[in-house]
């Protein structure tokens, strides 16, 4: 075991780091670039049954230090990915979560027994939270209740450990957290994208063809760090956590607030290459502060008090 | 590898909001198929995160200098606009598939049409032609006068008819008002702008042969995040991506 290596259920990371869903396609874009072997792990782009061609066209509009998307979950399908995606991700010997959604409850539970069926996908993530997709996605994640029915039903559907994407568009995450994690939760990934919208001023058009878009990007990321901090004191499943992470020193800022795991969305467009620029500075960065191990640093902000590192 | 730290040599506005960025360093000597865009980092990607695809518009190989054409027209061109002699450009290219200029039997003519800021990958491919020995016809759509940019550059390549919405340089109206005299020999088409105009060239075209770059706001560049897509009905996916399987497409292939 290395100092970066990180253990979350389903997923035996070499390091903490790994793209999010829907930034990375399903990593053959990005395997041009450099050697994916070097990932921690993949999330490969939403799965629903049938493909999907997804929203018109404008579907991204740049913010303020961040970016909206409303992509609509384009995808060719949960069989087209399963023959045809993930194989070719196989030579690099990397866990790969695989997202999964739906517009029902049946199209979620469907997904799920097909793609956690297939050797090569380590782990499931539930997507309760995409905000661009008229019927499921967010509907399922801003009601707990509905959250919950529908965790209970992908876990018993889903061969592998399952990891609930929570929305931030909600009143209270900690409750949602918990709820799902009582439904049986592996993990949770947070947080997906807010919902955003931008205007042309002169026009008052909106840039999105779907209006509304999900924010994501460093404008996003201390909404996601104060969530993660709340909830992983309050829930005892690992997080993977996301939003606005683009430097090694993002990925210990979110452990520090509680996540096991890091994954990075939008910074990828940024920088193709930021993912293993990352991993080769983490180790410098745990000198600097004294760390040996990096899983150390998970829920560091809420822990210290208990066992100061400043002590070792 | 495809991402490049490049010098800006000179970074000039050349009409109403028009600039002319040049760039040198190692990297430059890949960008051979006119058509390909680079994209562009603006900023010091904190508060301007995305890159701009931008075309390219000229090489001069000698001395490893790319020419970019843009519209500061956002914050972000804006910013762009005000880059020193000297300081650095990350971009991430050539990307895309570019100009099939093989296609073009040297007897044929070809017609080269372009709106606003999708004029400027015409340059490099009208050179392109011209040195293969295919004769070349340009007509340039721009808003008004002040808005027209390197007529003068295109006339030294082949015949250069001009419009303006405003009649204040050449034909009073659209690039398709001025199409008709030059289809008669039947030439290849070639075409940048923006869909609209697009989809009137290809119905002015009708049955000859041609091809099309598509403008559209995009995420990666390189085909993984699903921004940039067209609906096609000649492939099985129902669509293209424009970054990675254009931004050229053969006339007819995607749905305007």
């Amino acid at each position: 075991m290395s100092r970066l290596s990180v253990s979350l259920p389903g997923l035996n990371m070499k390091n903490p780091i790994l793209p999010a869903s829907g930034c990375f396609g399903f990593g053959k874009e990005y395997a041009k670039w450099y050697d994916l072997s070097l990932l921690g792990g993949i999330t490969i782009k939403a799965a629903t049954l049938d493909g999907r061609f997804g929203n018109r066209t404008p579907r991204v509009a740049e913010t303020e230090s961040g970016m909206l998307n409303a992509i609509g979950l384009q995808n060719p399908g949960v069989v087209n990915i399963i023959e045809n995606e993930l194989p070719a991700l196989k030579p690099y010997n990397i866990p790969i979560l695989a997202n999964i959604a739906g517009s029902t409850e049946e199209e979620y539970i469907e997904v799920t027994r097909q793609i956690s069926a297939s050797p090569l996908v380590s782990a499931v993530e539930l997507n309760i939270s995409c905000p661009n997709v008229k019927k499921g996605g967010i509907q399922f994640g801003t009601h707990y209740k509905s959250a919950a029915e529908l965790t209970r039903k992908v876990k018993n559907a889903s061969e592998k450990p399952v990891y609930v994407k929570l929305s931030p568009n909600v009143s209270n995450i900690t409750e949602m957290a918990q709820a799902v994690e009582d439904a049986g939760a592996d993990g949770l990934s947070m947080i997906n994208t807010l919902v955003g919208m931008k205007l042309d001023w002169r026009t008052g058009n909106p840039i999105l063809a779907n209006k509304t878009g999900g924010l994501s990007g460093p404008a996003i990321k201390p909404v996601a760090i104060r969530m993660i901090y709340e909830v992983s004191q309050k829930v005892s499943v690992p997080i993977i956590g996301m939003g606005g992470v683009s430097t090694a020193e993002d990925v210990l800022e979110m452990m520090s607030a509680g996540a096991s795991a890091v994954a990075v969305g939008t910074a990828n467009f940024v920088n193709p290459f930021v993912c293993p620029e990352i991993i080769e500075k983490l180790p410098e960065l745990l000198d600097e502060i004294g760390v040996g191990n990096i899983s150390e640093m998970t829920g560091r902000s809420f822990k210290q008090w208990k066992t100061p590192l400043s002590s070792r | 590898m495809m991402k490049h730290l490049l010098k800006v040599t000179s970074n000039t506005e050349i009409a109403r909001n028009i600039f002319e960025m040049k760039l040198t360093g190692p990297g430059v000597g890949s960008m051979t198929a006119s058509g390909q865009f680079l994209h562009v980092s603006v900023g010091n990607h904190t508060s301007k995160l995305l890159r701009r695809p931008l075309s390219i518009c000229d090489v001069d190989f000698e001395r490893e200098e790319v020419t970019l054409l843009y519209r500061a027209q956002g914050d972000g061109t804006k910013q762009l606009s005000e880059k020193q002699t000297g300081e650095v450009v990350d971009v991430l290219g050539p990307l895309g598939n570019g100009f099939d200029i093989d296609e073009v039997d040297v007897k044929r003519s070809a017609l080269l049409i372009g709106g606003g800021i999708g004029v400027p990958p015409l340059y490099y491919l009208g050179k392109q032609l011209k040195n293969v020995g295919v004769e070349v016809t340009f007509i340039l759509g721009y808003q008004s006068f002040e808005d027209s940019f390197y007529v003068d550059k295109f006339k030294e390549i082949g015949e250069t008819i001009v419009t303006t919405v405003d009649g204040s340089l050449g034909i009073k109206g659209f690039v398709t008002d001025a199409m008709e005299r030059s289809l008669v020999e039947a030439p290849v088409i070639y075409s940048v702008g923006p869909a609209v105009m697009l989809k009137a060239v290809e119905e002015k075209a009708g049955i000859l042969d041609g091809f099309l770059s598509l403008e559209e706001r995009m995420g990666c560049g390189i085909g993984a995040c699903f921004a940039c897509v067209c609906p096609t009905e000649t492939r099985k996916s129902g669509y293209v991506k424009i970054c990675s399987d254009g931004p050229v497409f053969k006339m007819g292939e995607v749905v305007l």
